[in-house]
């Protein structure tokens, strides 16, 4: 039965997990190195888990593994064979699949033709539907999915959509399967029956791949575990010998190469100038509140889906939510970001290509947009008042752009960063907003964002800052808020805070 | 990647984005000399003003496409609008004089480019199936108003737009230089030109910087749908007949000039003068071939697949980032 599950291919029943090695990996995206000649070998029939800190590498590496990324540098053995992906397609073939933490399913597609998808059973572009139909069948009893082969992908709750996902892997014959952050959007007793499942998987001679940052499932379920952090490998042990404590104290530890600005506290008077109450919106956070007091620079810490950009993006009216926001203790009733500008509010939102920045226009335009108004004369663009304003602007944060009429797109990233501060300091300002500010730029910029940060507090501006590098938040925060599952469970200030009880609070183990 | 791989790639790229910016300029004036050679009426006064009286309904509706397009959106019922236009003005005109009827033609589109960018911006409705939609009725009503005839004008005061003139050109040419400038210095000199192309560039970075993009893009259709008023007006003038259609060709001969010229059918880029320069290359193909006699059919043909060919400098220099 096991057998027939997973090899359809392989009359004679030996399926076998795959033998995958995967040697020094090193992957850049851009100027910041996500993989770090990272090497893992992976035991056939075994669950191997990747951990890590948010943007330590490790769905990097699962999808390096899949195909889904291209390394800069790599030596892949899958079965004692060196191979290059150039597609995920090439890793099916070899009977690798992924499970992405985004889930690929058509929604209009039935569930049967998702699981098919690429994998068509027939002749001469024709389906054989009866084939498809009773190889379906197996499939959901064996890992029991009850819904009906016609529903639309769509319609499914995620964890069904998930079993979709892992009927598609071993329609493909897949013998070695990366699930990324498999449980991250399941009920628990949903990710429970998973594990269960991913551990029929296994015991049917699976290889599985499992990246994820909830320890104890990692723990109740691995083999092995290795550890990665800031894109290095730390270490690869059997998960038997490890605690979630073990876990986290290997996955801390400073980075090299950054330093940060000295911190001062803002005054012991200052006045609160931000004041967030029973901010919800489900079912991303609810019951939020918190203050920020002029000059301080307040972080939010937490994983990536914890809810923490969410909140950022409530505050600045970028998504409706339910809840009092007041600036300088009068309220805010303005829901669109529109508004929110006027009360002074500014947000450099998490991707500054999706969201910040209009790539194809020139870097002035960018800098320009949100206070064009005051360059204007009866709506029209005074071109020399826009010189002037987009020159100071720059100035103030350092921008090496060749030219202010280059396109944003041929910017290093950490230019474009800093143009993406810029357009907001051409009017100063009272709380800036700062959603993942050194996402993906080199050592140089990142400092120089943090020294602006500081100096911006200096003069009196609120900062709420978020990241996924808990160091800078550690680092530059006068007070650390923690959330976790869309709710602050934690505030720190600067003392208490540290890696160790900030981690901690994120991953939700108990605080020493 | 090879690092020789990528700098070949990133040359071929570069010669892509010249293609894109430039070539529209080459193509006018080798076609200008070209033609200049080898016919002989070409080259003068009068078939050039005959060149230009034509285009510039065509032209009027380009303008405003431009704009349209640069904000991201597209809308396919200018051209039936286009067509209502001149059907109610001629319908009117007998009662309430030429002026008014014109007057009421122009507002007729003008109130439909809103109803366009309401369904598109608030009820977001993919725009170019809302404008079909909207472009199917526009020529129901424009059936249900001439029953199907052509309404034909006799007052020859209905045609002194179409066929007037001022020193040396006509009205309606003076009216399409001055639509071009309006546009031209909206898109580049203003506020609202530089919403338009913030919104058509990336949506969500235009609302996160506080603009109203749905209001923006709302007025964007008010503008397409008075231009067609204007354009429509102005041929029913010119031709002093009211003749009902779907008004297609008119919406892809704007169309062909904006993205012949170059501006980017992703939004977020382009010009009016690049429109002007398609027009007028689209019109010398058509012109240049009636002077040597080529088949109207092999025309159709060629600009099929000269708007290919803008399109797809188009993508490819896109396709890389």
């Amino acid at each position: 039965m096991a057998a027939r599950l997973l090899a359809p291919a392989d009359p004679a029943g030996s399926a076998a997990g795959l033998v995958v090695s995967a040697r020094h990996v090193t992957k850049r995206f851009g100027a910041a190195v996500a993989l770090d000649d990272v090497s893992v070998d992976i035991a056939p029939g075994s669950i191997h888990a990747l951990v890590g800190e948010n943007g330590a590498g490790k769905s990097t590496l699962g999808k390096v593994i899949a195909g889904a990324v291209v390394p800069d540098d790599a030596e892949l053995v899958v079965d004692g064979e060196p191979v290059t992906y150039r597609s995920p397609r090439d890793a099916i073939r070899r009977g690798v699949a992924i499970i992405d933490q985004e889930l690929a399913l058509v929604p209009t597609m039935s569930v049967l033709d998702n699981v098919f998808l690429g994998a068509e059973r027939g002749r001469r572009g024709l389906l054989d539907r009866g084939i498809q139909r009773r190889t379906f069948t197996d499939l959901a009893t064996r890992i029991g999915f009850t819904e009906a082969a016609s529903t639309p992908a769509g319609a499914l709750r995620v964890a069904d959509q998930q079993k979709v996902e892992i009927m598609r892997a071993l329609v493909r014959d897949a013998r070695l399967i990366v699930m990324d952050e498999p449980t991250a959007a399941l009920t628990r007793p949903e990710a429970d029956r998973l594990l269960a499942l991913t551990r029929e998987l296994r015991d049917q001679g699976a290889t599985i791949l499992y990246v994820s940052h909830i320890l104890p499932d990692v723990l109740a379920l691995c083999d092995t575990v290795t550890v990665l952090k800031d894109g290095r490998h730390v270490k690869t042990v059997p998960a038997d010998g490890e605690t979630t404590d073990s876990l986290v104290t290997a996955m801390l530890g400073r980075s090299l190469e950054l330093t940060f600005p000295s911190r001062t506290p803002p005054p012991a008077d200052a006045p609160v100038l931000l004041s967030v109450r029973g901010l919800t919106r489900e079912p991303a956070f609810r019951d939020v509140s918190f203050e920020i007091r002029a000059g301080e620079i307040v972080g939010l810490a937490g994983l990536v889906g914890s809810g923490r950009s969410e909140i950022a993006r409530a505050i600045f009216g970028a998504d409706p939510c339910t809840g009092t926001v007041e600036m300088a203790g009068r309220p805010v009733r303005s829901r669109s970001p529109k508004g929110r500008i006027r009360h002074s509010i500014a947000m450099m939102p998490e991707s500054r290509k999706d969201q910040g920045l209009v790539m194809i226009r020139p870097v002035s335009e960018n800098v320009s947009i949100v206070h064009l108004g005051e360059v204007c004369v009866a709506s029209v663009v005074s071109p020399r008042a826009e010189r002037r304003m987009v020159g100071d602007a720059i100035e103030r944060v350092d921008v090496r752009a060749a030219s202010r009429t280059m396109p944003m797109w041929a910017l290093s990233g950490g230019n474009q960063q800093k143009v993406a501060l810029a357009k907001w300091l051409a009017r100063t300002p009272r709380l800036l907003i700062a959603d993942e500010p050194t996402r993906g730029i080199d050592v140089g910029a990142k400092r120089a964002i943090y020294e602006m940060l500081h100096g911006l507090a200096g003069e009196g501006l609120g900062v709420l800052l978020i990241s996924s590098e808990l160091e800078e938040v550690i680092a530059l925060a006068h007070r650390v808020l923690v959330v976790r599952d869309g709710r602050i469970v934690a505030e720190m200030d600067g003392e208490e805070a540290t890696e160790d009880t900030v981690m901690r609070a994120v991953f939700g183990g108990s605080t020493p | 990647m090879t690092a020789a791989l990528q700098d070949t790639r990133g040359r071929l790229h570069a010669r892509l984005l010249f293609l894109r910016d430039y070539a529209i300029v080459g193509a006018v004036v080798v076609l200008f000399v070209v033609l200049s050679l080898t016919s002989d009426v070409f080259l003068t006064r009068t078939n050039l003003l005959n060149i230009t009286a034509q285009v510039v309904p065509t032209a009027i509706v380009a303008f405003a496409y431009t704009w349209l397009i640069i904000c991201g959106e597209f809308d396919l019922s200018a051209g039936a609008v286009f067509v209502l236009t001149g059907i109610v003005a001629t319908n009117l005109y007998d009662d309430i004089g030429t002026y008014p009827a014109l007057l009421v033609g122009i507002l007729v589109a003008t109130a439909y480019g809103a109803v366009n960018g309401f369904l598109v911006a608030y009820v977001r409705i993919n725009s170019f199936v809302c404008t079909l939609a909207t472009s199917i009725i526009a020529y129901g009503i424009t059936l249900a108003i001439s029953q199907g005839r052509l309404l034909t004008i006799t007052d020859s005061g209905f045609a002194t737009i179409g066929r007037g003139s001022f020193a040396g050109l006509r009205y309606s040419i003076w009216i399409m230089i001055l639509c071009g400038a309006m546009v031209a210095f909206t898109l580049s000199r203003t506020k609202l030109g530089r919403w338009v192309y913030a919104v058509g560039g990336n949506p969500e970075a235009a609302r996160l910087s506080g603009i109203n993009t749905r209001a923006v893009k709302l007025l964007s259709f008010v503008v397409v749908g008075l231009a067609a008023g204007v354009g429509g007006a102005i041929l029913a003038s010119r031709t002093s007949v009211g003749q009902p259609g779907n008004g297609i060709e008119t919406v892809f001969g704007a169309f062909s000039a904006v993205v012949v010229g170059g501006t980017s059918i992703g939004g977020g880029r382009g010009a009016i003068w690049r429109t002007v320069f398609g027009v007028f290359f689209l019109a010398m193909i058509t012109n240049g071939f009636n002077l040597l006699g080529v088949s109207i059919y092999y025309q159709q043909i060629i600009q099929g697949v000269i708007i290919l060919f803008a399109v797809a400098v188009d993508a490819l220099s896109r396709s890389d980032r």
